[in-house]
Protein backbone atom coordinates (compact mmCIF):
# COMPACT_ATOMS: atom_id res chain seq x y z
CA UNK A 1 0.00 0.00 0.00
CA UNK A 2 1.04 3.44 -0.44
CA UNK A 3 0.36 5.81 2.80
CA UNK A 4 0.49 9.44 4.24
CA UNK A 5 2.83 9.65 7.57
CA UNK A 6 4.40 12.12 10.07
CA UNK A 7 7.07 12.16 11.40
CA UNK A 8 6.36 11.59 15.25
CA UNK A 9 10.23 11.48 16.03
CA UNK A 10 13.79 11.27 15.25
CA UNK A 11 16.73 10.58 17.16
CA UNK A 12 20.23 10.00 16.52
CA UNK A 13 21.21 7.45 18.33
CA UNK A 14 25.09 6.70 17.62
CA UNK A 15 26.95 9.07 15.33
CA UNK A 16 25.45 8.99 12.15
CA UNK A 17 22.54 6.53 12.95
CA UNK A 18 19.01 7.51 13.40
CA UNK A 19 15.93 5.97 14.63
CA UNK A 20 12.65 7.67 13.01
CA UNK A 21 8.89 7.04 14.23
CA UNK A 22 6.24 7.48 12.27
CA UNK A 23 2.51 7.25 11.98
CA UNK A 24 1.51 4.22 9.71
CA UNK A 25 -2.20 2.66 9.02
CA UNK A 26 -3.25 -0.11 11.35
CA UNK A 27 -3.26 -2.70 8.92
CA UNK A 28 1.15 -1.93 8.82
CA UNK A 29 0.56 -5.02 11.55
CA UNK A 30 0.45 -7.84 9.11
CA UNK A 31 3.81 -6.66 8.27
CA UNK A 32 6.46 -9.41 8.67
CA UNK A 33 9.55 -9.16 9.93
CA UNK A 34 12.42 -8.37 7.24
CA UNK A 35 9.90 -6.50 4.87
CA UNK A 36 10.72 -3.28 4.04
CA UNK A 37 8.84 0.41 3.34
CA UNK A 38 10.03 2.92 0.81
CA UNK A 39 10.41 6.24 1.67
CA UNK A 40 9.90 9.43 -0.13
CA UNK A 41 12.17 11.78 1.57
CA UNK A 42 10.31 14.90 0.02
CA UNK A 43 7.87 15.37 -2.78
CA UNK A 44 10.20 17.57 -4.98
CA UNK A 45 12.97 15.77 -7.55
CA UNK A 46 15.73 15.70 -5.55
CA UNK A 47 16.26 13.40 -4.40
CA UNK A 48 14.10 11.97 -7.00
CA UNK A 49 13.91 7.89 -5.85
CA UNK A 50 12.73 6.60 -2.81
CA UNK A 51 15.10 5.08 -0.09
CA UNK A 52 14.50 1.62 0.99
CA UNK A 53 14.57 0.76 4.95
CA UNK A 54 13.46 -2.45 6.42
CA UNK A 55 11.29 -2.20 9.70
CA UNK A 56 12.81 -1.85 12.92
CA UNK A 57 9.45 -1.81 14.71
CA UNK A 58 5.94 -1.54 15.06
CA UNK A 59 3.37 -1.02 17.65
CA UNK A 60 0.57 1.34 18.64
CA UNK A 61 0.74 4.23 21.35
CA UNK A 62 -2.77 5.54 23.14
CA UNK A 63 -4.09 8.73 21.54
CA UNK A 64 -6.76 10.79 21.05
CA UNK A 65 -6.79 11.66 17.14
CA UNK A 66 -7.89 8.32 16.09
CA UNK A 67 -11.39 7.14 16.53
CA UNK A 68 -10.40 3.58 18.39
CA UNK A 69 -7.92 5.61 20.87
CA UNK A 70 -4.80 4.13 19.44
CA UNK A 71 -2.26 5.27 16.83
CA UNK A 72 -0.15 2.78 15.03
CA UNK A 73 3.72 3.33 14.12
CA UNK A 74 6.21 2.40 11.95
CA UNK A 75 9.90 2.84 13.20
CA UNK A 76 12.90 2.66 10.97
CA UNK A 77 16.96 2.80 11.95
CA UNK A 78 18.68 4.39 9.30
CA UNK A 79 22.49 5.64 8.91
CA UNK A 80 22.81 8.87 6.75
CA UNK A 81 25.27 7.86 4.22
CA UNK A 82 24.18 10.46 1.26
CA UNK A 83 22.00 13.19 0.34
CA UNK A 84 18.57 11.49 1.04
CA UNK A 85 19.35 10.01 3.93
CA UNK A 86 20.60 13.07 5.01
CA UNK A 87 17.73 15.55 4.66
CA UNK A 88 16.10 11.92 6.18
CA UNK A 89 17.67 13.42 9.39
CA UNK A 90 16.64 16.67 9.04
CA UNK A 91 13.07 15.60 9.05
CA UNK A 92 11.36 16.66 12.61
CA UNK A 93 7.66 16.19 14.66
CA UNK A 94 4.78 16.39 12.33
CA UNK A 95 6.88 16.72 8.87
CA UNK A 96 5.61 14.57 6.41
CA UNK A 97 6.79 11.05 4.54
CA UNK A 98 5.15 9.55 1.50
CA UNK A 99 5.62 5.77 2.23
CA UNK A 100 5.00 2.69 0.06
CA UNK A 101 5.03 -0.69 1.91
CA UNK A 102 5.44 -3.41 3.55
CA UNK A 103 7.35 -4.86 0.62
CA UNK A 104 8.59 -8.01 0.05
CA UNK A 105 9.42 -11.28 1.19
CA UNK A 106 10.05 -11.13 5.23
CA UNK A 107 12.08 -14.11 7.56
CA UNK A 108 9.96 -17.12 7.91
CA UNK A 109 10.38 -18.43 12.08
CA UNK A 110 10.04 -21.68 11.77
CA UNK A 111 10.26 -24.37 14.46
CA UNK A 112 9.98 -22.72 17.97
CA UNK A 113 12.05 -25.41 19.73
CA UNK A 114 15.71 -24.53 17.77
CA UNK A 115 17.81 -21.95 19.03
CA UNK A 116 17.44 -18.83 16.73
CA UNK A 117 20.67 -17.38 15.46
CA UNK A 118 20.20 -13.26 14.93
CA UNK A 119 23.69 -12.02 12.94
CA UNK A 120 24.19 -8.35 12.05
CA UNK A 121 25.68 -5.36 11.44
CA UNK A 122 25.49 -1.43 11.55
CA UNK A 123 21.87 -0.91 10.44
CA UNK A 124 21.44 -4.67 9.37
CA UNK A 125 20.38 -5.15 12.89
CA UNK A 126 17.25 -3.32 12.36
CA UNK A 127 14.77 -5.91 10.92
CA UNK A 128 16.54 -8.12 13.11
CA UNK A 129 15.32 -6.30 16.03
CA UNK A 130 11.68 -6.70 14.64
CA UNK A 131 12.06 -10.12 14.09
CA UNK A 132 13.65 -10.85 17.45
CA UNK A 133 10.62 -9.35 19.35
CA UNK A 134 8.55 -12.12 17.68
CA UNK A 135 10.98 -14.67 17.69
CA UNK A 136 11.25 -14.63 21.72
CA UNK A 137 7.71 -15.01 22.79
CA UNK A 138 8.60 -18.80 21.69
CA UNK A 139 12.09 -19.40 21.28
CA UNK A 140 15.23 -19.21 22.16
CA UNK A 141 16.98 -16.10 20.40
CA UNK A 142 20.65 -15.05 21.14
CA UNK A 143 22.65 -12.00 18.63
CA UNK A 144 25.64 -11.74 17.70
CA UNK A 145 26.24 -7.97 16.73
CA UNK A 146 29.96 -7.35 14.72
CA UNK A 147 30.56 -3.71 13.19
CA UNK A 148 34.05 -1.83 12.92
CA UNK A 149 33.78 -0.31 16.39
CA UNK A 150 31.11 0.42 19.01
CA UNK A 151 29.38 3.07 17.56
CA UNK A 152 27.98 0.38 14.60
CA UNK A 153 26.96 -1.65 17.27
CA UNK A 154 23.07 -0.48 17.79
CA UNK A 155 20.35 -1.14 20.20
CA UNK A 156 21.78 -3.75 21.91
CA UNK A 157 19.91 -2.62 25.11
CA UNK A 158 16.92 -2.76 23.33
CA UNK A 159 17.76 -6.28 21.91
CA UNK A 160 18.61 -7.68 25.68
CA UNK A 161 15.63 -5.98 27.03
CA UNK A 162 13.67 -8.25 25.31
CA UNK A 163 15.85 -11.14 26.72
CA UNK A 164 17.76 -11.63 23.68
CA UNK A 165 21.50 -13.03 24.74
CA UNK A 166 24.02 -10.68 22.71
CA UNK A 167 27.55 -11.20 21.91
CA UNK A 168 29.28 -8.33 20.04
CA UNK A 169 32.82 -7.98 18.02
CA UNK A 170 34.27 -5.14 16.71
CA UNK A 171 37.04 -4.27 14.42
CA UNK A 172 39.06 -2.34 16.70
CA UNK A 173 37.63 -4.13 20.38
CA UNK A 174 35.97 -0.97 21.35
CA UNK A 175 32.84 -2.86 22.31
CA UNK A 176 32.91 -7.19 22.40
CA UNK A 177 35.57 -9.13 21.44
CA UNK A 178 37.95 -7.59 18.82
CA UNK A 179 37.51 -9.13 15.51
CA UNK A 180 35.11 -10.18 13.11
CA UNK A 181 31.19 -11.33 14.54
CA UNK A 182 31.66 -14.09 12.20
CA UNK A 183 34.59 -15.75 14.36
CA UNK A 184 32.07 -15.57 17.67
CA UNK A 185 29.65 -17.18 15.59
CA UNK A 186 31.74 -20.12 14.25
CA UNK A 187 32.16 -20.76 17.74
CA UNK A 188 28.40 -21.04 18.47
CA UNK A 189 27.98 -22.92 15.32
CA UNK A 190 29.68 -26.09 16.56
CA UNK A 191 27.58 -26.53 19.41
CA UNK A 192 24.18 -25.31 17.62
CA UNK A 193 21.82 -28.15 17.74
CA UNK A 194 19.83 -29.80 14.99
CA UNK A 195 16.95 -27.43 15.32
CA UNK A 196 18.97 -24.27 15.23
CA UNK A 197 18.55 -21.73 12.05
CA UNK A 198 20.72 -18.47 11.40
CA UNK A 199 19.00 -15.04 10.49
CA UNK A 200 21.61 -12.69 8.92
CA UNK A 201 21.39 -9.31 7.87
CA UNK A 202 24.32 -6.89 7.01
CA UNK A 203 26.76 -5.64 4.43
CA UNK A 204 27.37 -8.37 1.87
CA UNK A 205 30.95 -9.60 2.50
CA UNK A 206 29.42 -10.45 6.51
CA UNK A 207 26.42 -12.57 4.40
CA UNK A 208 28.81 -14.46 2.55
CA UNK A 209 30.83 -15.50 5.37
CA UNK A 210 27.54 -16.34 7.38
CA UNK A 211 25.97 -18.36 3.88
CA UNK A 212 30.01 -20.24 4.28
CA UNK A 213 29.35 -20.96 7.99
CA UNK A 214 25.80 -22.05 7.54
CA UNK A 215 27.05 -24.19 4.87
CA UNK A 216 29.85 -26.00 6.65
CA UNK A 217 27.70 -26.86 10.14
CA UNK A 218 24.49 -27.40 7.76
CA UNK A 219 22.49 -24.87 9.46
CA UNK A 220 19.48 -23.43 8.24
CA UNK A 221 19.98 -19.67 6.98
CA UNK A 222 17.73 -17.11 6.10
CA UNK A 223 19.91 -13.52 4.92
CA UNK A 224 18.25 -10.38 4.55
CA UNK A 225 19.95 -8.64 1.37
CA UNK A 226 20.22 -4.70 0.82
CA UNK A 227 20.29 -2.96 -2.94
CA UNK A 228 20.14 -0.04 -5.00
CA UNK A 229 16.73 -0.10 -6.42
CA UNK A 230 14.42 2.36 -7.94
CA UNK A 231 10.75 1.22 -7.91
CA UNK A 232 10.60 -1.75 -5.35
CA UNK A 233 7.97 -3.72 -6.57
CA UNK A 234 10.02 -6.23 -9.23
CA UNK A 235 9.66 -3.72 -12.56
CA UNK A 236 12.44 -1.45 -12.59
CA UNK A 237 15.08 -4.99 -12.51
CA UNK A 238 17.63 -2.65 -11.04
CA UNK A 239 18.08 -4.48 -7.67
CA UNK A 240 18.47 -8.36 -9.26
CA UNK A 241 20.84 -10.51 -7.60
CA UNK A 242 21.74 -14.09 -9.40
CA UNK A 243 20.09 -16.94 -8.25
CA UNK A 244 21.79 -20.21 -7.76
CA UNK A 245 20.68 -21.65 -11.36
CA UNK A 246 22.38 -18.14 -12.74
CA UNK A 247 24.13 -18.76 -15.88
CA UNK A 248 24.65 -16.35 -19.26
CA UNK A 249 22.03 -18.98 -20.88
CA UNK A 250 19.52 -19.66 -18.30
CA UNK A 251 19.31 -16.23 -16.27
CA UNK A 252 18.35 -16.84 -13.11
CA UNK A 253 18.33 -13.08 -11.42
CA UNK A 254 15.88 -12.37 -8.11
CA UNK A 255 14.51 -9.33 -7.10
CA UNK A 256 15.78 -7.98 -3.93
CA UNK A 257 12.45 -6.30 -3.76
CA UNK A 258 9.77 -8.40 -4.78
CA UNK A 259 11.81 -12.11 -4.06
CA UNK A 260 13.56 -11.12 -1.26
CA UNK A 261 14.73 -8.75 0.52
CA UNK A 262 14.87 -12.00 2.60
CA UNK A 263 16.20 -15.31 1.01
CA UNK A 264 17.53 -19.16 2.30
CA UNK A 265 21.20 -18.35 1.64
CA UNK A 266 21.66 -21.51 -0.35
CA UNK A 267 19.12 -20.38 -3.39
CA UNK A 268 21.46 -17.38 -3.88
CA UNK A 269 25.03 -17.57 -6.27
CA UNK A 270 27.64 -16.32 -3.80
CA UNK A 271 30.43 -14.83 -5.27
CA UNK B 1 -19.73 21.48 -19.03
CA UNK B 2 -19.89 17.69 -19.66
CA UNK B 3 -16.90 15.75 -19.74
CA UNK B 4 -14.29 16.34 -21.95
CA UNK B 5 -13.21 14.12 -24.47
CA UNK B 6 -9.56 12.66 -23.32
CA UNK B 7 -9.62 9.82 -25.79
CA UNK B 8 -7.29 10.04 -28.70
CA UNK B 9 -6.26 7.34 -31.73
CA UNK B 10 -2.61 5.79 -32.29
CA UNK B 11 -2.58 4.00 -35.37
CA UNK B 12 -5.82 2.62 -34.93
CA UNK B 13 -5.33 1.85 -30.78
CA UNK B 14 -8.36 3.42 -29.08
CA UNK B 15 -6.67 5.16 -25.91
CA UNK B 16 -9.57 5.98 -22.74
CA UNK B 17 -6.73 8.59 -22.50
CA UNK B 18 -3.16 9.85 -23.72
CA UNK B 19 -1.59 8.29 -21.07
CA UNK B 20 0.82 5.31 -21.54
CA UNK B 21 3.29 3.59 -19.34
CA UNK B 22 6.97 3.68 -20.89
CA UNK B 23 8.51 0.08 -21.31
CA UNK B 24 10.77 -0.71 -18.79
CA UNK B 25 9.55 1.10 -15.89
CA UNK B 26 5.59 -0.94 -15.38
CA UNK B 27 6.89 -4.43 -15.71
CA UNK B 28 4.12 -6.49 -17.28
CA UNK B 29 1.00 -4.43 -15.86
CA UNK B 30 0.50 -6.68 -12.88
CA UNK B 31 3.19 -5.14 -10.33
CA UNK B 32 1.37 -2.16 -10.23
CA UNK B 33 -2.43 -3.31 -10.15
CA UNK B 34 -2.28 -3.02 -6.59
CA UNK B 35 -1.68 0.59 -6.56
CA UNK B 36 -3.79 1.88 -9.26
CA UNK B 37 -6.61 0.83 -11.36
CA UNK B 38 -5.15 -0.56 -14.79
CA UNK B 39 -8.51 0.40 -16.37
CA UNK B 40 -7.65 4.45 -15.79
CA UNK B 41 -4.83 4.31 -18.13
CA UNK B 42 -4.53 4.83 -21.89
CA UNK B 43 -2.12 1.77 -22.93
CA UNK B 44 0.39 -0.37 -21.44
CA UNK B 45 3.70 -1.11 -22.56
CA UNK B 46 5.46 -3.89 -21.80
CA UNK B 47 8.98 -4.33 -21.14
CA UNK B 48 11.19 -4.88 -24.01
CA UNK B 49 10.87 -8.62 -25.19
CA UNK B 50 13.10 -10.75 -27.55
CA UNK B 51 13.08 -14.28 -28.43
CA UNK B 52 14.74 -16.21 -26.17
CA UNK B 53 15.63 -14.78 -22.28
CA UNK B 54 17.96 -12.29 -21.56
CA UNK B 55 20.22 -12.01 -18.56
CA UNK B 56 20.81 -8.33 -18.45
CA UNK B 57 23.64 -6.42 -17.70
CA UNK B 58 25.80 -7.01 -14.23
CA UNK B 59 25.70 -5.19 -10.96
CA UNK B 60 24.95 -1.71 -10.16
CA UNK B 61 22.81 -1.40 -12.56
CA UNK B 62 21.06 1.83 -11.35
CA UNK B 63 22.10 5.55 -9.61
CA UNK B 64 20.57 8.13 -9.00
CA UNK B 65 21.58 11.49 -10.32
CA UNK B 66 20.13 14.94 -10.07
CA UNK B 67 16.28 15.08 -10.86
CA UNK B 68 16.97 12.35 -12.78
CA UNK B 69 18.18 8.27 -12.53
CA UNK B 70 21.08 6.26 -15.01
CA UNK B 71 20.13 2.87 -15.62
CA UNK B 72 21.84 -0.20 -17.42
CA UNK B 73 19.51 -3.24 -17.35
CA UNK B 74 20.57 -4.29 -20.77
CA UNK B 75 16.82 -5.82 -21.42
CA UNK B 76 16.48 -7.89 -19.34
CA UNK B 77 13.08 -10.22 -19.83
CA UNK B 78 11.50 -13.44 -19.47
CA UNK B 79 11.06 -14.40 -23.48
CA UNK B 80 8.66 -14.55 -25.97
CA UNK B 81 7.59 -18.13 -24.85
CA UNK B 82 7.45 -17.10 -21.18
CA UNK B 83 5.56 -14.03 -21.93
CA UNK B 84 2.52 -16.33 -23.33
CA UNK B 85 2.16 -18.64 -21.18
CA UNK B 86 3.29 -16.37 -17.99
CA UNK B 87 2.02 -12.70 -19.09
CA UNK B 88 -0.51 -12.98 -21.21
CA UNK B 89 -3.42 -14.12 -19.12
CA UNK B 90 -3.36 -11.44 -17.04
CA UNK B 91 -3.18 -8.85 -19.34
CA UNK B 92 -6.08 -10.74 -20.77
CA UNK B 93 -8.27 -10.06 -18.25
CA UNK B 94 -8.26 -5.86 -18.65
CA UNK B 95 -9.42 -4.10 -21.50
CA UNK B 96 -6.65 -1.36 -21.43
CA UNK B 97 -4.72 -2.19 -25.02
CA UNK B 98 -1.46 -3.60 -24.49
CA UNK B 99 1.55 -2.66 -26.14
CA UNK B 100 4.69 -5.04 -26.57
CA UNK B 101 7.55 -3.66 -27.03
CA UNK B 102 10.30 -5.76 -28.85
CA UNK B 103 14.00 -5.73 -29.99
CA UNK B 104 15.85 -8.30 -31.69
CA UNK B 105 19.69 -9.17 -31.51
CA UNK B 106 19.58 -9.37 -34.81
CA UNK B 107 17.79 -7.91 -38.24
CA UNK B 108 16.33 -10.42 -38.49
CA UNK B 109 15.04 -11.77 -35.01
CA UNK B 110 13.14 -8.31 -35.40
CA UNK B 111 11.02 -9.83 -37.85
CA UNK B 112 10.67 -13.27 -36.43
CA UNK B 113 9.75 -11.79 -32.98
CA UNK B 114 7.09 -9.35 -34.80
CA UNK B 115 5.62 -12.71 -36.47
CA UNK B 116 5.27 -14.40 -32.93
CA UNK B 117 3.69 -11.62 -31.34
CA UNK B 118 1.82 -10.94 -34.39
CA UNK B 119 -1.16 -14.06 -33.80
CA UNK B 120 -1.47 -13.16 -30.06
CA UNK B 121 -5.08 -11.23 -29.66
CA UNK B 122 -4.12 -9.81 -26.61
CA UNK B 123 -1.23 -7.66 -28.39
CA UNK B 124 -2.93 -4.16 -29.99
CA UNK B 125 0.37 -3.05 -31.25
CA UNK B 126 3.96 -3.13 -30.99
CA UNK B 127 6.82 -0.54 -30.34
CA UNK B 128 9.80 -1.36 -32.22
CA UNK B 129 13.07 -0.77 -29.46
CA UNK B 130 16.10 0.69 -31.65
CA UNK B 131 17.29 2.79 -29.47
CA UNK B 132 18.50 0.79 -26.28
CA UNK B 133 21.98 2.54 -25.47
CA UNK B 134 22.69 -0.28 -22.91
CA UNK B 135 23.15 -3.81 -25.25
CA UNK B 136 25.27 -4.08 -27.95
CA UNK B 137 22.78 -5.75 -30.09
CA UNK B 138 19.12 -5.25 -30.38
CA UNK B 139 19.26 -1.17 -29.96
CA UNK B 140 21.13 1.46 -30.49
CA UNK B 141 23.07 0.04 -33.63
CA UNK B 142 19.52 0.15 -35.70
CA UNK B 143 18.57 3.02 -33.71
CA UNK B 144 21.29 5.89 -34.73
CA UNK B 145 21.83 4.82 -38.61
CA UNK B 146 18.51 5.71 -41.14
CA UNK B 147 19.12 3.05 -42.99
CA UNK B 148 19.65 0.19 -40.66
CA UNK B 149 16.76 2.11 -38.82
CA UNK B 150 14.55 1.53 -41.79
CA UNK B 151 15.75 -1.98 -42.54
CA UNK B 152 14.50 -2.98 -39.11
CA UNK B 153 11.16 -1.41 -39.60
CA UNK B 154 10.15 -2.64 -42.97
CA UNK B 155 11.48 -6.56 -41.02
CA UNK B 156 8.69 -5.69 -38.26
CA UNK B 157 6.01 -4.00 -40.35
CA UNK B 158 6.95 -7.47 -42.88
CA UNK B 159 5.61 -9.52 -39.58
CA UNK B 160 2.92 -8.02 -38.33
CA UNK B 161 -0.39 -6.11 -39.63
CA UNK B 162 -0.85 -4.25 -35.87
CA UNK B 163 0.02 -1.04 -35.52
CA UNK B 164 3.48 -0.34 -35.44
CA UNK B 165 5.14 2.06 -33.48
CA UNK B 166 9.23 3.19 -33.71
CA UNK B 167 10.90 4.52 -30.56
CA UNK B 168 13.40 6.77 -31.23
CA UNK B 169 16.64 7.68 -29.88
CA UNK B 170 17.70 11.13 -28.47
CA UNK B 171 21.40 9.90 -29.84
CA UNK B 172 21.40 11.08 -32.24
CA UNK B 173 22.43 14.62 -34.25
CA UNK B 174 19.39 14.83 -36.17
CA UNK B 175 16.19 13.04 -34.62
CA UNK B 176 13.96 14.27 -37.76
CA UNK B 177 16.40 12.28 -39.84
CA UNK B 178 15.46 9.15 -38.51
CA UNK B 179 12.16 9.64 -37.99
CA UNK B 180 11.28 10.31 -41.73
CA UNK B 181 13.45 7.13 -42.30
CA UNK B 182 10.97 5.20 -39.71
CA UNK B 183 8.16 6.30 -41.27
CA UNK B 184 9.01 5.94 -44.79
CA UNK B 185 10.19 2.65 -43.94
CA UNK B 186 6.49 1.27 -42.48
CA UNK B 187 6.08 2.86 -39.08
CA UNK B 188 2.64 3.79 -37.97
CA UNK B 189 3.48 5.89 -35.16
CA UNK B 190 6.60 7.25 -33.46
CA UNK B 191 6.91 7.32 -29.79
CA UNK B 192 10.39 9.46 -28.59
CA UNK B 193 12.70 9.92 -26.28
CA UNK B 194 14.43 7.19 -25.31
CA UNK B 195 16.84 7.86 -22.53
CA UNK B 196 20.10 9.71 -23.11
CA UNK B 197 23.05 8.19 -23.03
CA UNK B 198 25.10 9.35 -19.69
CA UNK B 199 27.73 8.42 -17.27
CA UNK B 200 27.89 8.52 -13.39
CA UNK B 201 31.74 8.18 -11.72
CA UNK B 202 32.69 7.10 -7.72
CA UNK B 203 35.51 10.14 -7.18
CA UNK B 204 36.48 8.11 -3.85
CA UNK B 205 36.79 4.83 -5.81
CA UNK B 206 37.84 6.53 -8.98
CA UNK B 207 35.53 3.77 -10.44
CA UNK B 208 32.36 4.34 -12.77
CA UNK B 209 29.45 3.79 -10.55
CA UNK B 210 27.71 1.29 -13.28
CA UNK B 211 28.79 -1.91 -13.98
CA UNK B 212 28.49 -1.01 -17.58
CA UNK B 213 30.44 1.80 -17.65
CA UNK B 214 27.38 4.15 -19.30
CA UNK B 215 23.60 4.34 -18.55
CA UNK B 216 20.58 5.89 -20.06
CA UNK B 217 19.92 8.87 -18.29
CA UNK B 218 15.86 9.24 -17.15
CA UNK B 219 13.73 11.60 -15.13
CA UNK B 220 12.57 15.45 -15.13
CA UNK B 221 16.25 16.17 -16.10
CA UNK B 222 16.07 15.14 -19.31
CA UNK B 223 12.32 16.46 -20.18
CA UNK B 224 13.31 19.98 -21.95
CA UNK B 225 15.41 17.79 -24.43
CA UNK B 226 12.29 15.20 -25.08
CA UNK B 227 9.91 18.28 -25.41
CA UNK B 228 12.42 19.97 -28.13
CA UNK B 229 12.55 16.68 -30.29
CA UNK B 230 9.15 15.52 -29.98
CA UNK B 231 8.19 19.48 -30.98
CA UNK B 232 10.09 18.64 -34.04
CA UNK B 233 9.14 15.59 -35.08
CA UNK B 234 5.67 16.18 -34.95
CA UNK B 235 6.56 19.15 -37.02
CA UNK B 236 8.08 16.87 -39.97
CA UNK B 237 5.58 13.57 -39.50
CA UNK B 238 2.10 12.68 -40.54
CA UNK B 239 1.87 10.02 -37.96
CA UNK B 240 0.78 10.43 -34.65
CA UNK B 241 4.11 10.95 -31.95
CA UNK B 242 4.05 9.86 -28.56
CA UNK B 243 6.12 12.13 -26.39
CA UNK B 244 8.18 10.72 -23.43
CA UNK B 245 10.96 11.97 -20.83
CA UNK B 246 10.82 13.23 -17.58
CA UNK B 247 6.68 13.31 -17.05
CA UNK B 248 5.96 13.06 -13.56
CA UNK B 249 2.50 15.71 -13.90
CA UNK B 250 -0.13 16.84 -16.07
CA UNK B 251 1.37 20.15 -16.85
CA UNK B 252 4.56 18.05 -18.11
CA UNK B 253 2.25 15.70 -20.18
CA UNK B 254 -0.02 18.59 -21.47
CA UNK B 255 3.40 20.46 -22.69
CA UNK B 256 4.10 17.46 -24.40
CA UNK B 257 0.85 17.52 -26.16
CA UNK B 258 0.56 21.11 -27.48
CA UNK B 259 4.56 20.10 -28.62
CA UNK B 260 2.86 18.13 -30.80
CA UNK B 261 2.29 14.87 -28.85
CA UNK B 262 -0.79 12.59 -29.38
CA UNK B 263 -0.45 10.81 -25.94
CA UNK B 264 2.93 10.38 -23.87
CA UNK B 265 4.24 7.92 -21.65
CA UNK B 266 5.12 7.94 -17.86
CA UNK B 267 8.44 6.19 -17.20
CA UNK B 268 10.58 7.13 -14.19
CA UNK B 269 7.46 8.37 -12.05
CA UNK B 270 6.41 4.85 -12.06
CA UNK B 271 9.22 3.97 -9.67
CA UNK B 272 8.64 7.27 -7.06
CA UNK B 273 4.90 6.55 -7.16
CA UNK B 274 3.18 3.49 -8.54
CA UNK B 275 -0.16 5.29 -9.06
CA UNK B 276 1.50 8.24 -11.11
CA UNK B 277 0.12 7.51 -14.36
CA UNK B 278 -3.54 6.97 -13.04
CA UNK B 279 -2.90 10.25 -11.46
CA UNK B 280 -1.75 12.21 -14.60
CA UNK B 281 -4.88 11.42 -16.26
CA UNK B 282 -7.14 12.59 -13.52
CA UNK B 283 -5.25 15.63 -13.80
CA UNK B 284 -5.02 16.24 -17.28
CA UNK B 285 -9.31 15.75 -17.44
CA UNK B 286 -9.40 18.73 -14.51
CA UNK B 287 -7.38 20.86 -16.28
CA UNK B 288 -9.67 20.27 -19.77
CA UNK B 289 -12.71 21.48 -17.44
CA UNK B 290 -10.70 24.11 -15.25
CA UNK B 291 -10.16 25.98 -19.04
CA UNK B 292 -13.27 24.67 -20.39
CA UNK B 293 -11.48 22.58 -23.32
CA UNK B 294 -13.98 19.79 -24.29
CA UNK B 295 -11.61 17.79 -26.46
CA UNK B 296 -7.94 17.02 -25.58
CA UNK B 297 -7.55 16.87 -29.04
CA UNK B 298 -7.71 20.63 -29.59
CA UNK B 299 -4.18 20.94 -27.81
CA UNK B 300 -2.18 18.54 -29.69
CA UNK B 301 0.37 20.81 -31.57
CA UNK B 302 -1.50 23.37 -29.77
CA UNK B 303 1.72 25.14 -29.55
CA UNK B 304 1.63 29.14 -30.45
CA UNK B 305 5.12 30.18 -31.64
Amino acid sequence: MQFKSLVLSNIEVSPAYYRLRMTAPPSIGAAQAGQFVMVRVNPAIDPLLRRPFGLFDLGTFETEYTDCGRQTFLEILYKVVGKGTAMLSSLHQGDHLDILGPLGKGFTAGDPSGEKLLVGGGVGLAPLYYLARQLVRESKVELFAGGRNKEDVLCITEFERLGVETYVATDDGTLGAQGLVTEVLEERLRKASSSATIFACGPYPMLRAVALLAAKYAIPCQVSLEAYMACGVGACLGCVVKGKDHSEVTPDYRCVCKDGPVFDYADLLWS
Amino acid sequence: MNRPNLAVDIAGINLRNPVMTASGTFGYGREFSEYLDLEKIGAIITKGLSMKPKAGNPTPRIVETPGGMLNAIGLQNVGIDAFITEKVPFLRTISTPVIVNLYGNTLDEYGELAARIDVIPEVAGVEVNISCPNVKQGGIVFGTDPRAAAEVVSLVRRGTTKPLIVKLSPNVTDVVVMAKACVDAGADALSLINTLTGMAIDLQKRRPILANITGGLSGPAIKPVALRMVWQVARAVTVPVIGIGGIMTATDALEFILAGATAIQVGTANFLDPSAAQTIAVEMEEYLVQNGIADIRDLIGALVV
